[in-house]
């Protein structure tokens, strides 16, 4: 499938039986799901269940070794994929941030659209600057990772995904490595890129804040999705035992 | 569970398995790195100096108590070979450490990526070749180089006579290349795999990653046992005396023989030598540490 034979009505995100395993250790037992261009979805479940691991495939950080993803009707699961056509169409923010910590918040923001896109540094500077203050660190540019709490140096991850204009962001556990004060603002900030229409898809553990911005909801439970539903029927009235049993214990 | 880098070559973990990590922790006391020979040397206490510097004075007074020789003539024997033992040898300790440090740097660095190469065919090699020179003793690499080497080449009708220090060179070069390729290596791998999937995230490929987002980061946890390497190696440069090449050690026993080998000569003449290489070292060790500081800052 070519990239010309997309359009908006058709899922942008489309995993279809995907199965992937480590080793001896089969993580994904096909998982399928389709995203709509817009939808916010977030991924939920106990851990090791796979989640994380669903949505690295999703920009080719796992391979997979059966089933197919499409991006855009780029298929993931190919060996002769664009990994650069793809990745400048899906960001991803990460559980540890992973900010590179030799270079300022700034050029955090602004060293991948130059280097890899070969953008003109002034527009890119000017368009970071934006992120910067989109993601409400205004005054931060100059500061290193280091000098920056778990929240700030998320946000910065935030917006150094988004410098790429990416079509959909992933979030991997954003806010599991946060203070408890911090997770906040990290939300607020993913909160107004979903209001803005960005498709988002998140692994997440703040079952609140699923319940409050998705579309949808998928709970995985040992490498299979159990159940899914919109938050007011999934919350309200899940069906399955472990569905329940989660929840119970979560809630 | 703890996911499998998926990155070839390398071999670096996140820098935690806990669920809850925190990206960068400050530098603490009682690091692998305050192991480094010179580490120890920098943090070397003035008394420490004053005390050798005692004990080899004294020597020939106490060795001398039974013989008409005098610690006074000791001394002035040691000061008439002074200028030969310095400039005909340990200069060349220099120039040996020098050129085998340069040499084998820049051997190594390339040995150093071609072992993270996600091509066997370029890894596997890299890593024998690594481990080959590096777990060899000096001694026999030494021995092997400047008997395997031809004494003189012949360059455009020309013969030019290869001189032993410049074998010695390539000599001590070979271990130095194994372990800077080591010292690399290492230093690419205790970077967090997490630097290496953010980057794969932003489409960056694995060269533009390694080159601007690794290797910068690399730079700083390198220079300490690089020095320490450095510093090793100079203090290896008399082996070369073994093979007569011209050096400090090689010197010292020539300028003894020529004062009758007289005991009493031992300690102030290799005594000089130690003293001499400490005191080449220790303000490499110090400027070290400096040099650290200054990268330390910016991370």
């Amino acid at each position: 499938m070519t990239e010309s034979s997309w359009d908006e009505s058709q899922p942008i995100v489309s995993i279809k039986d995907v199965h992937k395993s480590f080793g001896n250790l089969e993580v994904l037992k096909g998982i399928s799901m389709d995203v709509m261009k817009g939808e916010v979805i977030c991924i939920i479940g106990p851990s090791g269940s796979g989640k994380s691991t669903l949505i690295r495939c999703i920009n080719a950080l796992n391979d997979i070794q059966a089933g197919s993803i499409t991006v855009e009707g780029i298929e993931v699961n190919d060996s002769k994929l664009d990994k650069l056509e793809l990745r400048k169409k899906v960001g991803m923010v990460f559980q540890q941030y992973n900010l590179f910590p030799h270079k300022t918040a700034l050029e955090n923001v602004m060293m991948a659209p130059i280097k890899v896109l070969k953008q003109s540094p002034s527009d890119v500077e000017s368009r970071a600057r934006a992120l910067i203050e989109k993601v409400r660190l205004q005054g931060k540019e100059d500061s290193y990772p280091g000098e920056l709490s778990g929240g700030q140096q998320q946000r910065v991850a935030i917006a150094r995904s988004l410098a790429m204009n990416p079509d959909i962001m992933l979030f991997d556990e954003v806010t599991a490595a946060l203070d408890p004060e911090t997770v906040k603002e990290v939300l607020v900030t993913i909160k107004d890129l979903a209001e803005e229409g960005m498709t988002c898809m998140l692994v997440t553990h703040e079952m609140g804040f699923a319940k409050e911005i998705a579309d949808h909801i998928y709970f995985t439970d040992r490498g299979v999705i159990v159940e899914h539903g919109p938050p007011a029927t999934f919350f309200a009235d899940a069906k399955d035992e472990r569905t329940k049993e989660f929840l119970s214990q979560i809630l | 569970m703890i996911k499998p880098n998926k990155i070839p070559g390398i071999q670096s973990r996140p820098s935690t398995d806990l669920p809850v990590l925190k990206p960068f922790t400050a530098k603490a006391a009682g690091e692998p790195e305050d192991l480094l020979f010179s580490r120890w040397l920098a943090s070397t206490p003035i008394w420490a100096w004053l005390l050798l510097i005692v004990i080899i004075f004294a020597w020939p007074g106490v060795s001398s108590a039974a013989s008409s020789y005098t610690m006074t003539q000791a001394f002035q024997a040691l000061w008439r070979w002074l200028p030969f033992i310095i400039t005909g040898g340990f200069l060349f300790n220099v120039i040996i450490s020098f050129f085998a440090m340069l040499i084998g740097t820049a051997f190594g660095v390339v040995l150093g990526l071609m072992q993270i190469s996600p091509l066997r065919i370029i890894r596997w090699p890299a890593q024998f070749l690594t481990q080959i020179f590096r777990n060899s003793p000096w001694l026999v690499l030494l021995f092997i180089v400047l008997l395997a080497l031809p004494f003189e080449v012949e360059i455009a009708g020309e013969i030019i006579r290869i001189p032993d220090w410049v074998k010695a060179v390539f000599g001590l070069c070979l271990p130095i290349m194994a372990n800077i390729s080591e010292v690399v290596r290492g230093a690419i791998n205790s970077v967090p795999s997490g630097q290496w999937e953010a980057a794969e995230s932003l489409a960056y490929t694995r060269q533009q990653t390694l080159w601007q987002i690794i290797l910068p980061q690399c730079f700083k946890r390198m220079i300490p046992p690089w020095m320490n390497w450095y510093a090793i190696l100079t203090m290896a440069t008399p082996l070369c005396s073994l093979l007569g090449v011209e050096e400090l050690i090689t010197l010292s026993r020539q300028a003894i023989e020529a004062e009758n080998n007289r005991p009493e000569l031992l300690v102030p003449f290799y005594g000089f030598a130690l003293l001499i290489f400490f005191a080449y070292c220790y303000p490499i060790a110090r400027a070290t540490i400096a040099l650290e500081r200054r990268f330390a800052v910016k991370l």
